[in-house]
């Protein structure tokens, strides 16, 4: 049987230990006089627990373990011998005979394919057998187990209270697991990448072009500075030129202007602007904006500017940005002691001044920090600027002009047909490091600034 | 002393307006973009049919009632030649306006689907509503080649407007009439099963465990800073970590919802753990107090009490972690889900694409016709996702307790 049908069936049989786990109990406590010192239900779930978990917890890492011990054991057939070596064509062999073998596709491009296509049927019966009988002796024998526990004497409910902790700490530890995952995966191929380019080039080479590389000398054309400067112009000035301006402004007008009603139906209106997905930003921005951009750019006298230019993506990514900047504005402007203001405007400043003088100073370590934030985020986004900003790396100052980012490039280099160890397809993970170390220090920062520059007040 | 009065109260005005003006402007936007997306995407919920006359009598096709039976029957009317006889019909009826060329590729699919509903055509002269062809179906609409226009204004009143059905019912195709989207919502609903099946114990589980058990160590810290640290990695990191863990290592199947439901669900679940957290902190101890008191035990405490109180706030999360994974793009591009896949997944470990990644496919194709596609798939995708916060607030306004 196949994991999925599996899945399915461990959960009946956990179902059924439930009901034999409960009425064994009940027996048990009507023939018996005595002390009984737990409820039937908790031998019910202890042996639902022993039956299901030790199978579950199997086959989720076969799950994830299997597909290649199938491809390898088909490797390992006398009919693969005469597959090619490695790269593109030895994969694409091997996924078209799996899927053949599914029944997923019905011809292949490689003859090969045809050959090992029952090779593969007939491995991936094998090893289903196998999980289907490991995952039968684990469930009896987690159920053999606790149904032989169910006694008067035995706390029933503190064993399955100690189980269900484990289950919780599990989980838990799956957000460390993740983290871990992100850093190793990252690590490990720009590991790859960096013993190919040397990390100099790679960091302060000023020529990004990808397509060409020189096998010789493969750093020459893979230096991300103008990335790191297209990404740093469309993120963190074009937009935040966007962004902090209107979100801080809306968010003064909905705590100190706005009456109360009104606030009540604005804000949501904002938070729509946030939810709105990025790829129809992206399509917004190459389709209305862009052209517009470009028009007005032609109409001030600029004659090369570019339809894909930096201004259309950061200006979009900018809206974008500003429910994110105005709610930390307004959580910081709220947090303002109302003493401040009424002393403030009791002293006969305007309500204007008030919030230039007064509150925004006050509130400015928070802002500062959402900024950073919001910073972090611009230029992590990927869907605007790849469809709205140019894939042509160029060291510009110019709005006009076309720029690309960190993000693009990676979408860029893992979209193409290459194989997966060249120089090309590595250097993406090597910008993602990039990206994920500088969006990581930047949150670190903002919390810093937040809680070393927030004045106490009470 | 009065002007300079005069002229704070300007600058108060000055900077009132300034406030207003900014908040004017960000709806102003979202407006603009909706009314945007809404304008060109209505006609794509559309498409023109011409008037096709069809005489069966004359044409010969082979083919009997019985054979037309059950699910033979489309393979016996392509095999008697029906695309033929469609052309050929075609050909006969606008031989100014180009023939065949006229009809969209799926044309003779509308003819079989008529005949199979209604066998007693194939001894009849008939005539049949089927779709144009791209050009003339956007001259029909708004405007395009000069050549299009002229057939349309040739053909005159035999030009009708209609819903597309196959636009909801189909999957991607390279002819910008036959597209649809069910192929990605298909998708989309695979991919968000996945996540909300793994997501959403896992969140609620961490974030129980970190609220009411975890003792104050250096572990529980790291567990918190790295949830909230994921929280904020840019969703395209996931992407390389779903291409480099479970494509390239483990080897499950590219394209396939399950890895995307994974790769998303690793996404959703910092911010599932954040709400639940936030909701179990709502829940006032006296509650637990109580519990406690009448003797239940720790467990006991958490599941039959902390737990159904914030549910509501915890389902407020989930359904707003959701949405933004179904409206994200980027992670997906990374393993593989921007295949062309002309057929909607039947299963977790099909090839899949799902509806974001759709638009972002559309929008690249170059026929102008893919335009007004685009944007109704966006219209699709937004009313998805209203939907989902619409239910998300409803459920925070009508279950959420204040102590």
């Amino acid at each position: 049987m196949s994991v999925g049908a599996l899945f399915f069936v461990v959960i009946v049989l956990g179902l059924i230990g439930w009901f034999v786990g409960r009425a064994r109990a009940i027996a048990l406590r009507s023939s018996r006089t005595g002390r009984f010192s737990a409820l039937p239900g908790h031998h019910g779930w202890f042996v639902a627990l022993w039956t299901t978990l030790p199978p579950l917890l199997f086959l989720a890492i076969w799950f994830f373990v299997s597909p290649a011990m199938v491809t390898d054991a088909v490797i390992a057939t006398p009919q693969a011998a005469s597959l090619p070596p490695t790269g593109f064509e030895r994969s694409a062999i091997l996924s078209e005979a799996r899927n053949l073998a599914r029944g997923e596709a019905f011809g292949a491009f490689h003859d090969l394919s045809e050959v090992l296509a029952p090779a593969y049927a007939a491995a991936q019966r094998r090893f289903d057998w196998i999980a289907t009988a490991l995952a039968a002796i684990l469930a009896f024998a987690g159920f053999a187990f606790s149904y032989l526990r169910v006694r008067p004497q035995f706390g029933a409910r503190t064993a399955v209270e100690r189980i269900v902790m484990l289950l919780l700490l599990g989980a838990s530890l799956i957000a460390i697991l993740t983290t871990f995952g992100i850093v190793a995966s990252l690590l490990f191929e720009s590991a790859r990448f960096f013993s190919i380019v040397p990390l100099i080039d790679f960091l302060f080479g000023t020529h990004w072009s990808p397509q060409v590389i020189d096998p010789r000398d493969p750093g020459a054309n893979l230096g991300a500075v103008p990335l790191f400067w297209g990404t740093f112009f469309i993120g963190a000035v074009i937009a935040m030129l966007v962004a902090i301006p209107f979100g801080l402004m809306s968010a003064i007008y909905l705590t100190q202007y706005a009456k109360l009603s009104t606030r009540r139906w604005i804000k949501p209106l904002l938070e729509v602007l946030a939810g709105v997905p990025t790829v129809v930003y992206g399509y917004f921005a190459a389709l209305t904006v862009a052209p517009a951009v470009r028009d007005f750019a032609v109409m001030i006298g600029i004659r090369w500017a570019s339809s894909e230019s930096a201004l259309a993506a950061g200006l979009v990514m900018g809206v974008m940005i500003i429910p994110f900047v105005s709610s930390i504005a307004d959580d910081s402007l709220a947090a303002v002691p109302s003493s401040m203001r009424d002393g403030s405007l009791a002293m006969g400043a305007t309500p204007s001044e008030t919030i230039r003088k007064v509150l925004v100073p006050a509130a400015l370590p928070g802002i500062v920090g959402g900024v950073l934030l919001a910073v972090s985020r611009a230029i992590g986004e990927t869907m605007i600027v790849v469809m709205a900003a140019s894939g042509v790396a160029t060291l510009t100052l110019n709005p006009f002009a076309s720029t690309t980012t960190v993000t693009k490039q990676i979408v860029d280099l893992l979209t193409g047909e290459a194989e997966f160890d060249s120089a090309k397809t590595l250097a993406a993970f090597a910008l993602g490091l990039t990206l994920f170390v500088i969006t990581l220090l930047l949150n670190i920062v903002a919390l810093i600034v937040v809680k070393r520059y927030r004045e106490a007040y009470d | 002393m009065r002007r300079r009065i005069a002229r704070r109260y300007a600058a108060e005005r000055r900077f009132r307006w300034l406030g207003l003006g900014a908040i004017v402007l960000s709806a102003a936007f979202l407006f603009f973009l909706i009314i945007t997306m809404v304008m060109q995407g209505a006609a794509g919920f559309l498409e023109t049919r011409v008037q096709l006359p069809i005489d069966f009598r004359a044409a010969e096709l082979n083919v009997t009632p019985e054979q037309l039976r059950g699910d033979r029957g489309d393979l016996a009317l392509a095999g008697a030649g029906l695309e033929g006889v469609v052309d050929a019909a075609a050909g006969a009826a606008f031989p100014t306006a180009g023939g065949a060329e006229l009809l969209s590729d799926g044309a003779w699919l509308r003819v079989r689907n008529a005949v199979k509903a209604n066998p007693a055509l194939l001894r009849q002269q008939v005539v049949i509503d089927v779709p144009v062809n791209s050009d003339v179906d956007m001259a029909f609409k708004r405007a395009g080649t000069p050549a299009a226009e002229r057939i349309v204004s040739a053909m005159g009143d035999r030009l009708s407007s209609g819903l597309n059905h196959d636009f909801f019912g189909g999957a991607d195709s390279s002819d910008p009439t036959r597209v649809g989207i069910w192929g990605a919502l298909k998708g989309s609903l695979l991919t968000m099963l996945v996540t909300l099946l793994i997501a959403f114990p896992v969140g609620v589980l961490s974030a129980l465990y970190l609220e009411e058990y975890a003792p104050r160590n250096r572990w529980t810290d790291l567990i918190e800073v790295s949830i909230n640290n994921l929280a904020a990695v840019p969703s395209i990191i996931f992407g390389l970590l779903g291409l480099a863990v479970f494509l390239n290592t483990f080897g499950l199947p590219r394209s396939a919802p399950i890895v995307g439901g994974l790769t998303l669900a690793l996404m959703t679940m910092p911010v599932i753990v954040i709400a639940g957290r936030n909701a179990i902190k709502a829940v006032p101890p006296s509650i637990r107090d109580a519990a406690l008191g009448v003797g239940a035990s720790p467990v006991q405490v958490v599941f039959h009490h902390v737990l159904p109180l914030a549910l509501p706030g915890i389902l407020t999360g989930t359904i707003i972690g959701m949405a933004r994974a179904l409206g994200e793009t980027a992670p997906l591009l990374m393993i593989g889900m921007r295949a062309f896949i002309a057929a909607p997944p039947e299963g977790l470990t099909d090839p899949a694409t799902v509806l974001p990644v759709q638009i972002f496919l559309w929008s690249d194709e170059v026929a102008r016709g893919f335009v007004e596609k685009t944007s109704a798939a966006i219209i699709v995708l937004l009313v998805f996702l209203l939907a989902m916060n619409g239910l998300a607030i409803y459920l925070r306004n009508r279950f959420e307790t204040r102590w």
